[in-house]
């Protein structure tokens, strides 16, 4: 009778646990009401923790011992990383993150197994197709995720393009194939690990060869896919386990990064498979540089800049990757003060993708103390862009190609930021290259737009000099 | 139910009915939730639901918790240490780290986010 009520107690834990999740995530609907929500997601685990420990005594057993050094190494990286990570490098340790996930979910399938095979339940197919499918999607998470943070970090031997090689998808499916008859095996000869070894080898290498042929600024999708599967691989192993709070937190982590992955392959009006297994150059796009840019580049320099904000009553920004790379977001902050001082309106317009990952200018910006009030979404601002004096395009390219608008270019349909309707355009851009789509950029030649060629953190330190000093 | 409960095969099944169940309505619940989260918060979403899927931790606690009496942990490996130990003994430690990495990282970020004065 005590066993069922400690059974009762338990599961009404792993209840409350799931409800907190909800809560937690529903909390993220409002910056105000978001840092609740999070600490209700942490609540919700501690909850989880600690009735997994009350129940079948395990913080009683004769192995308590590596529990405690678990947790204690665990929470040692987990703070040293959480307070050390610049929020430049956020995607570089959300996708660290996922990785970790996925070895996690690739561990406990592991040891799930064997237990369920010392039980005498090897035979149970809920247990061994569910270990499978979590073995398999989490080494899949695992090292498609450590190559998408070699990817960011930078790692001179993964190369930041995509590698492309022929019969490259025939490979990866052979690999697919092989996991399939591998589970089947596993299915049937649970008792023997190494089958299950063998699929988690497989699952990591298809994981190096999805993600090796990806792109540097398709990491947006790549991550958030990542981010799904984490999600996913947890649910498995819940199947694994039978247990519902790892089913419906796995599930919500599961959803939240499929949204996300459709959200960015709509701000680039590309489908998944074509940013998996295509990439760019399906469309023969024929304009050249010299064709588009030919005598119609203007440069101006940060006193012409200055003269232009002088007059100016409202300022649009457009920040991209370049600003996450050169760091220039407290230069930025510096002059946006110095605009709203002299009472110009600043907003800033933020692309979906703009960035290594959903929300990254938004992180930066918030960093340097900008009102979120000010952090626009690209349709409110494609709203208002008619109205506005200046835009400055700061580090980003493709995200205000007006070409997108014409059928037959490479990033046709992408919805863009409208800058070309400000009245007048800045680019800041070290040179004229190309963005990630590999296309010339008209917006560059256009009669309203001047080019200042810089790196951007100095061009905008120049700027703020520059306004200083017209008084 | 009383048939249910006293037939393991009938038991089995129901329990694999009432994960699936529990599985494909937390899909829904997710994907309702989510959608409402704005844009402006999604790289906090993302760490935040790290954070989450280190609920694996559960499973991790379960494998590293085996009495050294339970038939998985028969073979030793290290010490008396079996490889199911090993197996949720490494897993504790990487699912900590999502979990506390996670919602710290999580929260310092969302502390940044602030109202116009």
């Amino acid at each position: 009778m005590e066993q069922t009520l400690e059974l009762y107690i338990i599961n009404a834990s792993y209840l409350l646990a799931a409800i907190l999740f909800i809560l937690g995530l529903k909390g993220l609907s409002h910056p105000r009401k978001a840092v609740r929500g999070n600490m209700l997601g942490a609540i919700a685990i501690l909850i989880a923790i600690v009735a997994t420990l009350v129940d079948h005594n395990v913080i009683l057993k004769d192995t308590w011992e590596i529990l405690l050094v678990g947790f204690a190494v665990g929470g040692l990286i987990g703070v040293i990383l959480a307070i050390k990570v610049e929020m430049t490098s956020m995607p570089e340790l959300v996708a660290l993150f996922n990785g970790f996930g996925g070895l996690a979910s690739v561990l406990v399938a592991g040891g799930a197994l064997l237990k369920a095979v010392g039980d005498g339940q090897g035979g149970d197919l809920q247990i061994t197709i569910s270990t499978t499918a979590s073995g398999l999607i989490g080494a899949i998470t695992l090292l498609g995720s450590l190559m998408a943070f070699g990817k960011l970090y930078g790692f001179k031997f993964i190369p930041d393009k995509a590698v492309r090689y022929p019969g490259e998808q025939i490979v990866k499916l052979l690999l697919l194939i092989g996991s399939i008859v591998l589970g089947v095996l596993i299915v049937q000869h649970p008792e023997n690990m190494t089958y299950y070894w063998m699929l988690v080898g497989a699952g990591s290498l298809l994981g190096i060869l999805l993600v090796i042929a990806i792109g540097g600024a398709d990491m947006p999708v790549v991550i958030t896919l990542l981010n799904s599967y984490s999600g996913i691989a947890a649910a498995a192993t819940g199947f694994v386990l039978s247990n519902n709070v790892l089913i419906v937190a796995g599930s919500l982590v599961g959803a939240s990064g499929i949204i996300l992955t459709k959200l960015m392959c709509v701000a680039m009006n590309r489908s998944l498979s074509n940013v998996l297994f295509g990439g760019f150059g399906a469309v023969a796009d024929t304009s050249s540089a010299d064709e588009v840019y030919g005598d119609k580049i203007k440069p101006v320099t940060a006193d012409d800049v200055a003269i232009f904000l002088d007059t100016a009553q409202k300022v649009v920004i457009v920040p991209g990757y370049g600003m996450a790379v050169g760091q220039a977001q407290h230069a930025v902050k510096d002059l946006t003060h110095l605009l709203e001082e002299n009472n110009i309106e600043v907003n800033f317009a933020i692309h979906p993708v703009a960035g290594r990952m959903p929300g990254h200018m938004n992180v930066l910006l918030a960093e340097v103390d900008i009102p979120y009030e000010q952090l626009l979404e690209m349709d409110d601002v494609n709203a208002t862009l008619a109205q506005v004096d200046v835009a400055i395009v700061l580090g980003a390219n493709d995200v205000v190609n007006p070409d997108a608008r014409r059928e037959d270019s490479a990033i046709a349909g992408m919805p863009i930021i409208d800058v070309d309707k400000a009245n007048t355009v800045i680019v800041i851009k070290r040179s004229l290259s190309p963005g990630f789509a590999g296309i010339p950029n008209p917006l560059f030649a256009m009669d309203n737009a001047y080019m200042f060629f810089s790196d951007g953190k100095k061009a905008i330190l120049a700027i703020v000099a520059a306004i200083k000093e017209l008084g | 139910m009383l048939e249910i409960i006293s037939n393991p095969a009938l038991a089995k099944g129901f329990i694999f009915i009432l994960v699936i169940t529990v599985f494909v309505i937390a899909i829904f619940v997710g994907f309702e939730v989510i959608s409402k989260v704005p844009p402006l918060l999604h790289t906090p979403l993302m760490s935040g639901s790290n954070a989450i899927s280190g609920i694996t931790i559960v499973g991790a606690i379960l494998a590293a918790g085996l009495s050294l009496t339970e038939p998985a942990a028969a073979t030793k490996i290290i010490g008396k240490y079996s490889l199911a130990h090993l197996l949720g003994f490494l897993a504790v430690i990487f699912a900590t780290i999502n979990v506390v990495g996670g919602f710290l990282v999580t929260h310092r970020m969302l502390a940044k986010f602030k109202k116009k004065d």
